[in-house]
């Protein structure tokens, strides 16, 4: 081992039924760094993740620890936290039902009894010192996501751990919350803990981290000090191959015209949802690309699931091709050649069970109606289409969702809506969590399907792919619609200001 | 993505393709089954044709028993598999709905005098009455699950609780007698046909349930909603009434499974009518291969599931086992079924297997 | 920091209370209220039988071991399982006892241990498939039920009262509660008393209230309840938790087995028939969910009054037809499950729109 090393995995094996999820992988994590783990989807980050904190059991390889002489064995979560090893996940792993103090605390101090009065007051001071906007004994399902995460990772924090876990923290936090994570992780650098960090934003890696690792295939690429790779080195280490893609969609997006009189192919006026936004005004014309941008949380969500008639609409007129109509529910919207591709793809998008088939048929297949469902061969030929035309990967189109890579799920679930030939496509976050390959595919395909004269909103929280995409933007903050860009106003700062809002 | 599993033989790979396959824990179980009897007592087998006190004819056996007392099971699994793939739960309701819709029928056939010398109505009145009586009930279940979200197993113990009561209620607890002979044709045999009626019933069942899915979008939909409910309404898919419709498609299953019921008595016994029927048409479910928390569902597998409860009820009894004590029986071959077709018990049996095979080919090579 | 900010200003009225309430104590509070609501109401419109206390302490002496098997149900239910087997084990094991006790002239020591081994059993094989073997619960205690219903006629077909002398002497000790007798027709003053099964269910009450609020196991039921993946990340041995919920719950069967035998004095086929069901509505009553994490045992004993309560309500107001329990039961459930649905949706909205 080497001397500064608090954790080294050396030639690690698994494989799944039909994947080898990773092939004699090395990592090593020395004392007091913050240690990026970068892959495309599917590059096995997340394996060597469960792996090392032993949620599945590894094929091959051995794992040592700093102050250990032999490999560990690590057979479960709770080996991993005694260890020394925590982790805090990607999606929440706590217990809605438990109280704040209890979700620190449970399943990591010993005896028997559950002493509430000292748990409370140490819950208190450690969130107190990371300044965390929670109570000890408030129920944790009624803190807001961002607060849950941040208490996951106070949680790992206090267990004194020598490697700490971060599997895509960022993800549900705002910036002003990433920040305090950052300095959260700077502190705990300091004092010797090794960091290792997941996620898909490069700004984040290139803001905090001192090394990278970057997986791909489930193999090892290479590790390299943070400043001897360049941002361009890195995408195309990640994707293995040199690659000028990103600087190619630059421009495409056509221009917004000001002067353009034609009436608005969606029209919303005083539209307001029982999600608690304001009511907002709103339009978008053929072939325009707009979206809507904001911090999270300030609604843009919000707007568009309102537009889509999945949130309960409250008030307000919407008008389709200049006609007042009338969007109570998602099927209302679809028969006006409404689409929407949701924010959360596990949650509100893939039908996991189902085939690929199946998912990509479906909404057309609603459309349709109840009594004349697709033949076999019908729907064979749409997936077939739809597979080819937007490269989805799968085996075959019987193989169930659930199976796919997000990129690929979420191209599936792209391609359910350009099935249902929609004459306005809303697409919500479509690249998040996917990797940069499909990132690409998809601006791609949102600026052709613009060209071809369908009209597209297109949310984002990475700033440079609205810009890249979208030829107006509405900016939003605390719920409420605060401005408009177009034209030359497009730009980083211009946005950054508008979503601070007055003179900040 | 790479195939680890090339290599393997062929006959292996055949061997796992069909143990992953979803028909075939019914169709093991049957088998089973099958050479179990075959084996302790072959005769189990031999179908004999006679007749029965009517002066009509009539196959008997073992088989036509299973055949024919398998049917009311076999209708309700049909609605039970709707009801279990839409809602991840199970209606355990269904002897009590039985109940009632039974008791319906009565009613209505006798007025308001228990022991009619005629008919006081044609039965497919008395059969329609009770089919809307029954969705009544089942769309009572339905709301609950569906517009207060209440668990399945849950709202449907309400129903489990008052059925049977309402069921008396009906009758003012009497228990009345149809003496009209046409009415048992229903659970019985018509004159002239040796096959029990009510297997011509279920059969029928099967069709127009295949048709259904044929040519309706009602299985796509209630896998859809019993996968992603939330997924499902941005589809357009109005997740809460199709849950609903679950619900009421299987009481229309309750009412004709009601009416083979009353038909082969000719009255009723509200306590004892159906008792147990919803644990053996989960169980016929569950059988079937088909997850008890929704979403995919395979309705062929589920339907033999039914024959192959009713199968091994009929071998229970044939070994003079006590009605009483039958129970404890299915248990053991339930628990031994269910525990065999457990996900963690096939992965480590396959996992055995594949030891075993390369072992085999080592010493052919040596 | 803005949103969250927003939301400790705005945390004022109903909705902010609302939020601080935990759901455990909102269903709780709810069952408590309807119980009192209840017998009060009895007391003022049916008048003198409800008036005594003994009538009070008779529905313990005679749901002493709906108590104890509704505790362990509660506790599985808490866990997000369920067992349904605890009322053909309850017959079992009463069936058992008396069987050996009067056909093999055993003694009552040796009974109580019968009880609590057969009780074991159940709750080991049935946890160990749930927990270990990953298979679903409800089909798990089904065949459970199945299993214990057809031993119980194999034991022993015939229904019989128990002679055992040790026994009956047993069976008709009463526990004199002070300060609650009343006078009776003929003018003298009878104290009240309860049978040692209710003392039983009381410590088992007591024990399981303990257990789940101050014990790591106890709050390890909540966590695996709540979310068991999140629980397993946390550091909860999920699958050992599930196991130690069903054996506990069988234990409890068995218990509560024994405590019905000493009520009844008899073995019988059909003895607790339909208990399972009246557990779980017990349970539900008292505010336990079935999804799991949410649930109280004091929650679970007022839900076992209030369910003997409505019953002795109906009984007394002259329906007093068997038919009457079982619809009003049903009914009663029924109230009970809307208004937990209600609540909880409104308490849902009410968090959703504060949120962010």
């Amino acid at each position: 081992m080497k001397e500064k090393a608090v954790l080294e995995m050396k030639n690690i094996h698994k494989s799944f039924p039909g994947v080898r999820a990773l092939q004699g992988v090395d990592f090593t994590l020395c004392e007091g760094e913050i240690h990026a783990l970068m892959g495309e989807n599917g590059a096995g980050k997340s394996t060597l993740i469960k792996v090392l904190t032993g949620v599945y059991g590894k094929d091959e390889g051995e794992i040592f620890l700093k102050g250990k002489d032999k490999a560990v064995a690590i057979h479960s979560p709770q080996d991993a936290q005694r260890l020394g090893i925590s982790t805090v996940y990607q999606e929440i792993t706590l217990c809605p039902n438990l109280s704040v103090a209890e979700n620190m605390f449970i399943g990591r101090t010993s005896g028997v009894c559950q002493n509430w009065k000292k748990m409370n007051t140490d819950a208190d001071r450690i969130l107190q010192s990371l300044d965390i906007p929670a109570k000890a004994a408030q129920q944790l399902a009624s803190c807001s996501i961002a607060v849950q995460q941040m208490i996951a990772i106070a949680r790992a924090v206090d267990m004194d751990c020598k490697v700490l876990i971060l599997d895509e923290p960022t993800s549900s936090l705002d910036e002003q919350e990433v920040e305090k994570l950052f300095r959260l992780m700077r502190d705990l650098r300091a004092r010797g803990v090794g960091i290792i960090f997941v996620t898909h934003f490069l700004d984040q890696v290139y803001e905090v981290c001192d090394k990278i690792t970057v997986l791909r295939d489930g193999k090892l690429v290479g590790e390299y000090e943070i400043k001897d790779l360049p941002r361009v080195k890195l995408v195309s280490k990640m994707l293995g191959k040199e690659l000028d893609d990103m600087s190619d969609i630059k421009g495409e997006s056509k221009p917004y015209d000001k002067d353009d009189q034609s009436a608005p192919v969606f029209e919303a006026k005083g539209l307001v949802s029982n999600a608690g936004i304001k009511p907002f005004n709103f339009y978008i014309k053929k072939g325009e690309v707009n979206g809507f941008t904001g911090l999270l949380g300030s609604g843009r969500s919000e707007c568009v699931r309102a537009i889509f008639g999945a949130d309960r609409v409250l008030g307000g007129t919407v008008k389709m091709d200049g006609k007042e109509i009338k969007i109570g529910k998602p099927l209302d919207a679809m028969k006006n050649g409404i689409a929407y591709l949701p924010e959360d793809r596990k949650v509100d998008g893939i039908v996991g069970d189902l085939s690929v088939r199946e998912n990509i048929i479906l909404a057309l297949q609603v459309l349709k109606g109840f009594l004349k469902p697709f033949t076999k061969a019908e729907a064979n030929k749409f997936a077939e289409d739809y597979i080819k035309l937007l490269g989805i990967k799968t085996a075959s189109a019987d193989t169930p969702i659930k199976s796919l890579s997000g990129g690929n799920q979420q191209k599936a679930i792209l391609a359910r809506w350009l099935l249902t030939d929609p004459k306005y496509l809303i697409l919500d976050e479509p690249t998040r969590g996917i990797d940069i390959g499909t990132k690409i595919d998809i601006q791609k395909l949102v600026l052709k399907l613009a060209s071809e004269g369908m009209s597209v909103t297109f949310i984002s929280s990475e700033t440079d792919e609205m810009l890249r995409t979208c030829s107006r933007l509405v900016v939003m903050r605390d719920r409420k619609v605060v401005g408009e860009l177009s034209g030359e106003e497009l730009s980083q700062s211009m946005i950054m200001s508008t979503i601070a809002g007055g003179d900040k | 993505m790479k195939s680890i599993e090339t290599n393997k033989s062929n006959v292996s790979g055949f061997f796992s393709r069909l143990v992953r396959r979803q028909i075939f824990i019914p169709i093991a179980a049957l088998l089973l089954l099958a050479v179990f009897n075959l084996v302790t007592d072959p005769s189990f087998y031999k179908i004999t044709f006679g007749y029965n006190s009517a002066g009509n004819p009539v196959l008997s056996g073992y088989l036509m028993t299973i055949l024919d007392s398998g049917s009311e099971l076999a209708i309700l699994a049909i609605g039970m598999t709707l009801v279990t793939a839409a809602t991840g739960g199970q209606d355990i309701s269904v002897g009590a709905a039985i109940a009632i819709s039974g008791s319906v029928i009565l009613r209505v056939l006798c007025g308001t005098n228990s022991r009619p010398e005629t008919l006081q109505a044609p039965i497919i009145v008395a059969f329609l009455v009770a089919c809307i009586v029954a969705m009544l009930f089942g769309a009572f279940n339905g709301v609950l699950v569906a517009y207060f979200r209440i668990q399945p197993m849950v709202a449907t113990l309400i129903l489990f609780t008052a059925g049977r009561p309402i069921a008396a209620w009906i009758n003012n607890n009497e228990l009345p007698i149809i003496n009209e002979p046409s009415f048992g044709y229903f659970g019985g045999f018509i004159p002239g046909i040796p096959v029990p009626t009510p297997f011509f019933i279920a059969v029928a069942c099967m069709i127009i349930i295949a048709l259904v899915l044929r040519f309706t979008n009602l299985g796509l939909y209630t896998q859809a909603v019993g996968i992603n409910e939330s997924s499902s309404r941005l589809n357009g898919l109005n997740p809460a009434f199709i849950k609903f419709l679950t619900f009421v498609i299987l009481g229309l299953c309750v009412a004709v499974a009601g009416l083979i019921k009353v038909s082969r008595f000719s009255t009723i016994n509200y306590s004892v009518i159906a008792k147990d029927i919803e644990m053996d048409a989960i169980l016929a479910v569950a059988l079937g291969g088909n997850a008890l928390s929704g979403g995919k569902f395979n309705m062929a597998a589920s339907i033999l599931g039914a024959y192959v409860i009713q199968f091994l009820t009929t071998t229970l009894y044939k070994f003079n086992v006590q009605s009483d004590a039958l129970p404890a029986y299915k248990a053991i071959v339930v628990i031994v079924l269910v525990v065999l077709s457990a996900p963690i018990v096939r992965e480590w049996l396959s996992g055995v297997w594949k030891k075993i095979r390369p072992e085999g080919h080592g010493k052919e090579v040596a | 920091m803005a949103s969250s900010n927003k939301t400790s200003k705005t945390g004022g009225g109903l909705g902010g209370k609302m939020k601080n309430i935990t759901d455990t104590n909102l269903l709780l509070t709810i069952t408590i209220v309807v119980f009192f609501a209840m017998y009060i109401g009895a007391m003022v419109f049916q008048g003198k039988g409800f008036l005594k206390p003994q009538t009070f302490f008779n529905i313990l002496n005679a749901q002493a071991a709906l108590i104890i098997t509704a505790c362990g149900m509660s506790l599985v239910m808490i866990t997000g399982s369920i067992d349904i087997s605890v009322g053909g084990v309850v017959a079992l094991v009463s069936m058992c006892c008396a069987v050996y006790l009067d056909f093999h002239n055993g003694n009552v020591f040796m009974a109580v241990l019968i009880s609590l081994l057969i009780g074991l059993a159940f709750g080991v094989v049935q946890g160990f498939l749930v927990a270990y073997l990953d298979i679903q619960p409800f089909i798990v205690s089904l065949a459970g039920m199945f299993f214990a219903r057809g031993m119980t006629t194999i034991v022993n077909t015939n229904p019989f009262n128990v002679q055992n002398e040790a026994f009956v002497a047993l069976k008709e000790t009463r526990v004199i509660v002070p300060g609650f007798g009343s006078v009776n027709k003929l003018g003298k003053y009878v104290n009240a008393y309860v049978e040692i099964g209710v003392i039983i269910a009381i410590l088992v009450v007591i024990l399981l209230f303990f257990v789940l609020r101050w014990t790591k196991l106890g709050r390890g039921f909540y966590a695996v309840g709540g979310n068991s993946q999140s629980a397993l990340m946390l550091g909860i041995n999920v699958k050992k938790t599930k196991f130690l919920a069903h054996l506990i719950c069988g234990l409890l069967a068995g218990v509560g087995g024994f405590v019905y035998f000493m009520h009844v004095g008899s073995g019988s086929a059909s003895h607790a028939s339909g208990m399972e069901m009246n557990a779980i509505a017990s349970s539900i009553i008292g505010g336990t969910m079935l999804t799991g994490g949410v649930g109280n045992i004091i929650g679970t004993f007022f839900g076992v009054l209030s369910l003997s309560t409505i019953q002795n309500i109906v009984s007394s107001a002259g329906l007093d037809d068997a038919w009457w329990t079982g619809i009003t039961i049903a009914a009663m459930l029924c109230l009970f499950l809307v208004i937990q649905s209600v609540v909880m949706a409104r308490k849902k909205r009410a968090l959703s729109t504060k949120a962010e």
